[in-house]
């Protein structure tokens, strides 16, 4: 539908159409969609399975962002269990730090099983 | 398919519109009159929701509204394909060709969507009806339309839920956002009524086990709504009824210009596909 001939009768316009770029207020900033906090969605896709992240997205409340999840994440039948968590509750490493982080472990091949020969005489190895 | 993905998607099994039509059941005629009204309340609002996608307060409303108006829309393509089978026309045939006074939608349908309110309001009222009616029409002795209301009962159940959450998030928001649910309930309240009007054709369906008797879900409405509103702390609006006429095909100045919008690419291009 392209024309606005359904626009509601009371003069209230749709949150989309305001112009202001900078919110002066709360219910502006709430209207231009940097109000609603971000929520990590966990997606369980079948039993046994573990929560997978899917993605993100913006709701009012913990109860509000299980409803948005099922809503942007389950659509096409991938889930049977869902989490949300708030975005700001996760610690994450830093990107920067990659090197001291991620990088200790290579070469260090003896940190895998395979690295060892068996032994003879050894059953059920 | 990768079985580590959090996006698995499979289609599952569902009575589909295509199912219906295949089945090949053909309704009696007083049974199709009736999947017409179920099937014409569902079209009616699910192009009326259409129209809030890229206007919600936020992309994930949109994303919502727009399910709640795509489920409405399946269960409006199942009672057309049913009520068309009666007189060999297909779903398509009576959702575009037919003009206004041969729509027997409730006016609750086509009011204005408003504000958010608003249509919040309307949602309410539209979610826990439907939800009651399909509920008792699963028991219905036309096995087509208990199908249906079988697959239908679970969406509701769903819209239920998301009106009644938005309904306690506005009343409990800010003054403003209390006084725009306390007036869209107002304006909304007086709709309700035709919802549970009996007439000939309802009770002599009802009678034959096949429909469900409008006024016998007001009880179990009231009862449902009352508990959202309690729980937001407002009152059950005091209203007079507005004239209904809907089932009859008299209908309010808002559906023709409805309908004009639905159905002008079918008119203009008929026998379009894409």
């Amino acid at each position: 539908m392209v024309s606005g001939s359904t626009t509601g009768d009371d003069g209230s316009k749709p949150a989309g159409t305001q112009t202001s770029a900078e919110p002066e207020t709360a219910a502006g900033a709430a209207a231009l969609g940097s109000a609603w906090p971000l929520w990590e969605v966990f997606v369980r896709s079948s039993r046994g399975l573990s929560h997978v992240h899917a993605g993100s997205l913006h709701a009012p409340d913990a109860q509000m962002a299980v409803r948005n999840a099922r809503d942007l994440y389950t659509r096409r039948n991938e889930g049977v269990s869902l989490w949300v968590v708030p975005a700001s509750a996760i610690v994450a490493s830093d990107p920067d730090a990659k090197g001291q982080f991620f990088e200790s472990p290579q070469g260090k091949d003896y940190r895998h099983a395979t690295y060892y020969t068996k032994s003879e005489g050894v059953k059920h190895l | 398919m990768s079985s580590d993905s959090a996006t698995r998607i499979t289609p599952g099994n569902a009575l589909r519109p295509e199912d219906i039509v295949a089945a090949g059941n053909k309704a009696p005629a007083d049974v199709a009159e009736y999947a017409l009204r179920l099937g014409d309340d569902s079209l009616i609002l699910a192009q009326r929701l259409g129209w809030w996608i890229s206007r919600a307060p936020e992309l994930e409303e949109d994303v919502a509204l727009g399910n709640i108006a795509l489920d409405l829309l399946g269960h409006a393509r199942s009672f057309l394909s049913y009520a068309g089978s009666a007189s060999s026309r297909t779903e398509d045939d009576l959702a575009y060709w037919r003009r206004e006074g041969e729509f027997r939608s409730a006016h609750l349908f086509e009011q204005p969507n408003g504000d958010f309110g608003r249509t919040i309001a309307r949602q309410l009222v539209v979610s826990f009806y439907q939800y009651e009616l399909y509920t008792a029409l699963m028991s219905s002795t036309d096995s087509t339309l208990a199908a249906i209301a079988a697959k239908a009962v679970k969406e509701v159940d769903y819209h239920r839920d998301h009106s009644a959450q938005w309904v306690l998030r506005l009343a409990g928001g800010t003054e403003e956002s209390r006084r725009r649910i306390t007036r869209a309930l107002e304006l909304t309240w007086p709709y309700a009524g035709e919802l549970f009007e009996d007439d000939e054709l309802a009770v002599s369906l009802a009678a034959a086990g096949a429909a469900v008797l409008p006024s016998s879900l007001r009880e179990r409405f009231d009862a449902g709504v009352g508990a959202v509103l309690s729980e937001a702390e407002l009152e059950v609006p005091q209203v007079p009824a507005a004239p209904g006429g809907g089932r009859r095909g008299r209908h309010s100045e808002h559906l023709g210009y409805l309908l004009a919008e639905m159905q002008v690419l079918a008119r203009e291009h008929p026998g379009a596909s894409w």
